[in-house]
């Protein structure tokens, strides 16, 4: 096993963590907030990839269009979890957990079939932006630009959440709801204002992720349930709530995915969950996260 | 028969109760009272088994039950009513109390007999004792404040108790209430020879039914004897009402 | 810790506790033993397709009542159950299909594997709260999943253990009037038995004193401590049973599906089976089998006009969670007990 070899490995399995990191950091924030575990995340992640495609489709090609398609997809994304936030969601805030758990879960259904319906069951991709078309050549191997512009991105947007959430006044606000939202709310915040922002934020994520991994990923249904399922797991490790957590997290599932296939092939599969069940067993707050 | 040594008790530095030490005396009613953060609940919760002690130890009846789980506390005799009524809101109100005594009994392992058939006749005339006779097939969850608190009273009797620890029992009552609910508690008590340990911030209540009085004030116990005692400890007179010694 | 009943119980749980006077008119009608009879001749009395659904909707209700006993009566959120049901069904067809072992011995051994799987996997579920209760749930359910993808030699990998063979039904031939059904009618008939057993064996643990100190459990753990019982023993237990017998439902629904397949595990299976639950109603006994019913029968019809099933039932789940928390049973209830208050007016 040559050193270039691991090397490829290694980058593989930073590339996928850094995707998941940015899924995973809506799904995090959200349940920070609002102590909900949004199963719809991966659909909003679905959805943010074809809407990218669809933006693409329109905008006939100039060049710039993938930039146009990320963004526009995010922004899309970001709408339509607002207006879930406001208009359904907003109902059940006072309701079981359970409850919400299932209302997000009928978002998964409504929304895998609306874009059955819009989009079609075929695969669907969109081409890499040809500004990181290339590759580069590192300790022996051929490593995609557009790789290593992933593996930037998720660093660079982990930074500015904390930015965000530590140094500046919304920030500290949305800091303040996770540990207590009724005291928030009883200091006269508009608690209500952070849910949606906070909503609209995770599905503006999930939505840029979705968007920036279409020129590596074919887009087709089922994607969204392949993908919460390992979020879930990231942010297990990482522990719920906390950013840097699921920083970490996806840093781990990434390479023990990458790296467990090496060691007992076939077994990747099953050692991620294995590892999300220890995690609980013994640390169920994860790496990083505070007991509820 | 409740012996409570040197007990202590932290939450990440902060000493929520210290050395405390309080004997109750078989069917004694002693009242612990002190301002709110005194340590009264956790004080309680030490007792009931649903925190262990860092230090000390607490003896029931000569037995030592220190840290002994919740669960178990029950079977040997300490009841116990809480702050924020405690009851099984789904269940009505007689399904409540049946099931307080299908578990005191033993039926807990039971997987064959019918549930509703068993201990009628007892959770009726324990229903008509703390006075919700008629209420009992309301579910417990509908109930109004008081009600509830007298639910809640009929669920630890059922368990037959030899001491019963009442956190704040007549909170959030009107003065009538107050009343009706003290005479209540006070018969319960003498015509079941029970032993009685109470928290309480209503001072009319504390030095009417109270044989015995322990302040605390800030995990500690300032004083500690009759009532007359210690309404005139100079001690307590400072923590309450800023007099200068 | 302490629970704070200021306000009244949601609507779903304030119609769980039916009022005595429902009790006594429900136990006038013998409703149970009517649905039993009817379900009875439909290998009779419908075409095959009809004993197919028939027999989906059997073999659904006893998954749904043995989630339920988690759900309704314990209170505790499962995501994971279908691990149990998927170990049921591959022990049943290892046993059947690889080892040649009759049907009678490998039921109650699909049931008493997935109650060890159970026993196992509970151990540390119950030390969890709620959160992290359903997550870990979910865990060991993929692992299960995850095992039956990879453990080819065992389960057949991804390909799955197609042909199970039908149990040795040729006994049936001396009952009056089935010497003519094939084997699938019954199956049918067997299955329809055995979880009729089932059901009736639940339904008399869930009214004993244990099904009653689980009700506790559900309502207030801390003053079911308070109470004397052992609050994780008694959710190990449930969950064992739980456990059990979505063991015995994957059994019989390997050999109904002639095949034991890993999508049969997968963890969408889990939450189809929650909303079964909770259409037909998690408040009541017969709430579960009413939403299996329920929703086999709108999946037929709906797949017949159109390929968006899921969005159909999304759809179904928003209407139920907005509108009808207490599911069919529980509006069928709120309705009678309206009615009831008219004619009394």
């Amino acid at each position: 096993m040559s050193s270039s070899f691991l090397f490829n490995q290694f980058m593989g399995g930073l590339t996928t963590a850094m995707f998941l990191f940015l899924i995973a950091s809506g799904l995090s924030l959200v349940f920070g907030v609002m102590r909900v575990i949004n199963f719809a995340h991966g659909s909003f992640y679905m959805i943010g990839a074809y809407l990218a495609w669809q933006v693409v489709d329109w905008v006939h090609p100039t060049g710039g269009e993938f930039w146009i398609a990320a963004i526009g997809a995010a922004l899309g994304v970001g709408l339509l979890g607002a207006v879930t936030e406001r208009v359904f969601f907003r109902t059940l805030y006072g309701r079981e957990e359970l409850y919400q758990l299932l209302f997000t879960y009928a978002l998964v259904l409504i929304l895998g079939d609306a874009a059955k319906f819009l989009w079609g069951v075929g695969q669907l991709s969109v081409s890499t932006p040809p500004v990181l078309s290339g590759s580069v050549t590192m300790f022996g191997t051929t490593q995609p630009l557009y790789t290593l512009f992933i593996i930037a991105i998720g660093p660079a947007i982990a930074f500015a959440l904390w930015l965000g959430l530590n140094r500046t006044g919304t920030g500290r606000m949305v800091r303040a709801a996770q540990m207590d939202r009724e005291m928030l709310a009883a200091l006269g915040a508009n608690v209500s204002i952070i849910y949606t922002g906070m909503f609209a934020l995770s599905a503006f994520l999930a939505g840029l992720s979705g968007a920036l991994v279409t020129p590596i990923q074919s887009i087709v249904p089922g994607m969204d349930v392949l993908i919460i399922v390992q979020a879930f797991i990231v942010v297990v490790i990482g522990g719920m709530g906390s950013l840097w957590g699921t920083f970490w997290g996806s840093v781990i599932y990434g390479q023990v995915l990458s790296f467990g296939i090496l060691i007992l092939p076939g077994f990747s599969l099953f050692s991620v969950f294995a590892l999300m069940a220890v995690i609980l067993i013994v640390r169920p707050w994860g790496l990083f996260g505070r007991p509820l | 028969m409740l012996e409570i040594s040197d007990i202590s008790k932290s939450f990440a530095g902060f000493r929520a109760v210290s050395g405390v030490s309080l004997t109750v005396d078989t069917q004694q009613i002693t009242a612990v009272i002190g301002p709110n953060g005194a340590g009264k609940s956790t004080l309680f919760n030490l007792i009931s088994g649903q925190l262990r002690p860092d230090a000390g130890s607490v003896r029931l009846d000569g037995q030592d039950i220190t840290g002994v789980p919740p669960h178990r506390i029950c079977r040997m005799g300490i009841g116990r009513s809480f702050q924020r009524t405690n009851i099984f809101p789904q269940l009505t109100v007689f399904e409540n109390v049946q099931a307080a005594f299908l578990v005191h009994h033993g039926h807990g392992r039971d997987f064959w007999a019918r549930a509703e058939a068993l201990y009628r006749d007892d959770t009726a005339a324990l229903l008509a004792a703390v006075g919700l006779a008629g209420h009992e097939d309301t579910i417990a969850g509908t109930l109004a404040y008081g009600n509830q608190k007298q639910l809640e009273l009929g669920i630890a009797l059922a368990s037959e108790p030899k001491v019963l620890l009442l956190d704040e029992p007549t909170a959030g009552m009107s003065a009538s209430e107050t009343h009706e609910t003290i005479a209540l508690i006070e018969r319960i008590a003498r015509e079941r020879r029970l032993t009685l340990l109470f928290t309480e911030h209503d001072m009319a209540v504390v030095f009417s039914i109270a044989q015995q009085i322990a302040v605390m004030h800030q995990g500690r116990i300032i004083a500690d004897g009759s009532p007359t005692a210690v309404r005139a400890d100079p001690e307590v007179r400072r923590v309450y009402l800023g007099e200068r010694p | 810790m302490n629970a704070t009943v200021a306000a009244p119980a949601p609507p779903s749980r304030a119609a769980a506790a039916a009022p005595a006077e429902y009790r006594t008119v429900a136990s006038r009608i013998p409703w149970v033993l009517i649905v039993f009879v009817i379900m009875a001749t439909v290998p009779w009395v419908g075409t095959r397709y009809d004993t197919f659904l028939a027999g989906q909707i059997v073999i659904d209700a006893l998954f749904a009542v043995s989630l339920n006993l988690l759900l309704g009566t314990t209170g505790l959120v499962s995501f994971g159950h279908v691990a149990y049901f998927g170990v049921g069904a591959y022990v049943c067809g290892i046993l059947m299909k690889t080892y040649e072992l009759p049907f009678i011995v490998a039921f109650p051994a699909a049931g008493l594997g997935a109650a060890l799987f159970a026993l196992i996997s509970g151990y540390f579920c119950v030390r969890l709260i709620k959160l992290y209760f359903a997550m870990l749930t979910l865990a060991f359910s993929q692992i299960v999943w995850a095992v039956a993808y990879k453990w080819n030699d065992v389960t057949g990998g991804d390909q799955g253990l197609p042909e199970i063979p039908y149990p040795d039904l040729d006994w049936m031939s001396a009952i009056p009037g089935c010497a003519d059904l094939s084997d699938g009618a019954r199956f049918y008939l067997l299955s329809l038995v055995l979880v009729a057993v089932s059901l009736a064996v639940v339904h008399r643990i869930v009214r004993s004193p244990f099904g009653r100190v689980l009700t506790t459990v559900r309502d207030n753990p801390d003053r079911a401590a308070f109470l004397g019982v052992n609050v994780r023993l008694y959710q190990l237990a449930a969950f064992v049973i739980a456990g059990g017998l979505a063991g015995l439902a994957g059994a019989l629904y390997g050999i109904f599906s002639r095949g034991v397949f890993t999508d049969y595990v997968f963890w969408s299976k889990s939450a189809e089976i929650l909303i079964m639950t909770i259409l037909g109603g998690a408040g009541f006994f017969w709430g579960p089998p009413v939403g299996a019913a329920v929703l086999v029968w709108l999946n037929q019809i709906v797949t017949d006009y159109t390929q968006y099933w899921s969005f159909v039932l999304g759809a179904i789940l928003l209407v139920l969670l907005f509108g009808f928390p207490g599911g069919i049973v529980g509006g069928i209830v709120m309705l009678w007990r309206r009615l009831k208050r008219l004619r009394n007016a």
